[in-house]
Formats: structure tokens, C-alpha cells, sequence
């Protein structure tokens, strides 16, 4: 089984590489950017064939290591 | 006064801290690679500056999971003594030895330079020798120096006086929440904290402002 985790900063913890981001997209002519937030993808193969327990384990892996739940959130796609 | 210094892959200030504590000690740290399950029987653990694990994945979230930290966090449980300079400051809030995160530089930049800080809790075993409200003169070499984390941890470390140094205001190097360059953790045994004292003890560097921390030490454990 495949996972993809995306790795994010939490809503209304300050993004400065987002914002900056922003910027060099409106500086690019991309007129319409508002806000940009910016974060991680991690792609993970698992060798388990039950989803729920590929998902337990996922949360358990973005709990301890993946993300820094102090600031992140995380969002786990199984394919 | 014992100490060891951890040595993770990519530590770049572990002699820097060896050379320091030798120096105002007058013993030989023990040197510690970060793939040892156990710490040698010391009085003070140094996790040094540096980018362990070339900073992968978050600063210090890999170093955290290395072998010797479940041998530092025991050392902490116990009561032992821990200082966290930069990298190590980085590696102690992935560890949960102490709250909150350490960001990346509210300006994106890497900043490298001397920043005043005024001594804010002189009640710990880190701190006993200088005045309260002392201003110091550190460097700093960092880029996730912006500490960060949620009010109520905030109000909680200024409330229980574990905001140990402050960067004087306007001389914010990293964007921190309320200023902060140091913290302690709740029993006060732990300290993690951005700028580098273990390089201002030598008049030959530029200053002697971090001997009062070493020497805060070796009084409280000796």
C-alpha cells in the first residue's frame, strides 16, 4: 500500500515562506495570489494490506516523527 | 563538576562546548557519539550547536530520536542538569523535554551575529551568577530561531518565571514570541536557549558574558 502525507502548518501559526512565496508570485504578474501556505509531502509504501491499520500506523508515525504537532498539522491519503 | 557533550552527525559546536567546559571546569568533558544508548555518570549533558542530521525532515527532529536522547531524557527525569545551546535547543523541544517549537526566522534569513539579551531568572542552577535583569552580549547562529508556541504555554513560562533570557527589544534576531531566547523546563533542569554562551568565555573571542553560566554550574553541582 502507498501513503501520501502532507505536512502543514497549522492555521494561524505565521508562514514566512508562504508569504514569501507569495510575493515573488504576485512579482511574477500572477496578480490574482492572495494568501500562499506551504508545507511537505511525504510519500510512504507500507507493506500492509488493511486499511485501518495503515492508517493507525500512519497517525502513529505523523504523531511521533513526521510532523511537530506543535505547529503542524498532517493529512493522510492512502492510494 | 561532570559533563558530557553529545556529539550528533553534523554538530558543529560540540568543540566549541568541549573547549568551554574544559577551559572553566578544569576537566576534559566526556565526548559522546549520538549512537550510545548510555551516558557516562555525569552531573551536566551538553547538546551542542550545530545541524544535526543536516536539519532532514524539521532542526533537531531526527537528532531526537537517536539513541543517546532516550539516555538524556532519563538523565533528565533523574534531575540531571541539561543545556541546549542552538541546535541543542532545537533537538530539546522535538525531544518534549521542554515546550513549544523553534521556527524559522520570521525574515527567512540566516543571522549571524552578537545579540543582547537581558538575564530574566537568576532562581536556577544556570543563571545564579549573574544579576537579574543583567544584560549579556551572546552571538547567534541560527536559522529556526523563532520560538513559538501557543499563549497559554507562554503565559505558563512567564507566569512560573522559566523565561530564563530575553532579547532586549529591538534586537529580535528570529521574530521569537515575546522576545524569548531561553526557557527552562518545569523542574528547572533543562535549559534550551538560541544564542551561544560556550562562545563568549575567552577575552579572545570578543567577550567573557557566557562564563557566568558555566560557573552557575559547576557552584550548583560541585
Amino acid at each position: 500500500m502507498k501513503a501520501r502525507v502532507f505536512v502543514t502548518l497549522k492555521n494561524g501559526v505565521l508562514d514566512p515562506q508562504g508569504k514569501a512565496i507569495g510575493h515573488a508570485l504576485n512579482g511574477l504578474g500572477f496578480g490574482t495570489v492572495g494568501e500562499v501556505r506551504q508545507g511537505k509531502v511525504i510519500d510512504i509504501e507500507l507493506a500492509e494490506t488493511d486499511e485501518a491499520r495503515a492508517r493507525a500506523s500512519l497517525k502513529d508515525m505523523c504523531e511521533k516523527l513526521l510532523a511537530n504537532t506543535v505547529i503542524e498539522k498532517y493529512e493522510i491519503e492512502l492510494r | 563538576m561532570r559533563s558530557a557533550v553529545v556529539v550528533f552527525p553534523a554538530s558543529n559546536c560540540d568543540r566549541d562546548a568541549q573547549t568551554a567546559l574544559k577551559q572553566l571546569t578544569g576537566k576534559d568533558p566526556r565526548m559522546v557519539w549520538h549512537g550510545d544508548s548510555e551516558l557516562p555518570a555525569v552531573d551536566l549533558v551538553v547538546l551542542p550547536g550545530g545541524f544535526s542530521y543536516g536539519d532532514y525532515l524539521r532542526s533537531g527532529a531526527m537528532a531526537s530520536q537517536s539513541a543517546i536522547m532516550r539516555a538524556v531524557k532519563a538523565h533528565a527525569e533523574k534531575g540531571g542538569m541539561v543545556l541546549g545551546i542552538c541546535n541543542g535547543f532545537q533537538v530539546l523541544t522535538e525531544s518534549h523535554l521542554l515546550p513549544g517549537a523553534l521556527m524559522r526566522n520570521a525574515d527567512l534569513k540566516f543571522v549571524c551575529r552578537p545579540v543582547t539579551m537581558t538575564v530574566e531568572e537568576t532562581q536556577s542552577a544556570f543563571t545564579r551568577k549573574y544579576d537579574n535583569g543583567q544584560r549579556v552580549v551572546f552571538p547567534v547562529a541560527h536559522g529556526d530561531g523563532n520560538y513559538f508556541a501557543d499563549d497559554a504555554t507562554l503565559d505558563r513560562l512567564e507566569g512560573e518565571n522559566r523565561v530564563v533570557f530575553r532579547y532586549v527589544e529591538g534586537d529580535n534576531p528570529n521574530g521569537s514570541a515575546r522576545n524569548i531566547a531561553g526557557i527552562l523546563n518545569e523542574t528547572r533542569n533543562v535549559l534550551g536557549l538560541m544564542p551561544h554562551p560556550e562562545r563568549v568565555v575567552d577575552p579572545l573571542l570578543g567577550g567573557t558574558d557566557g562564563v557566568a553560566l558555566f560557573r552557575s554550574l559547576i557552584e550548583a553541582l560541585t
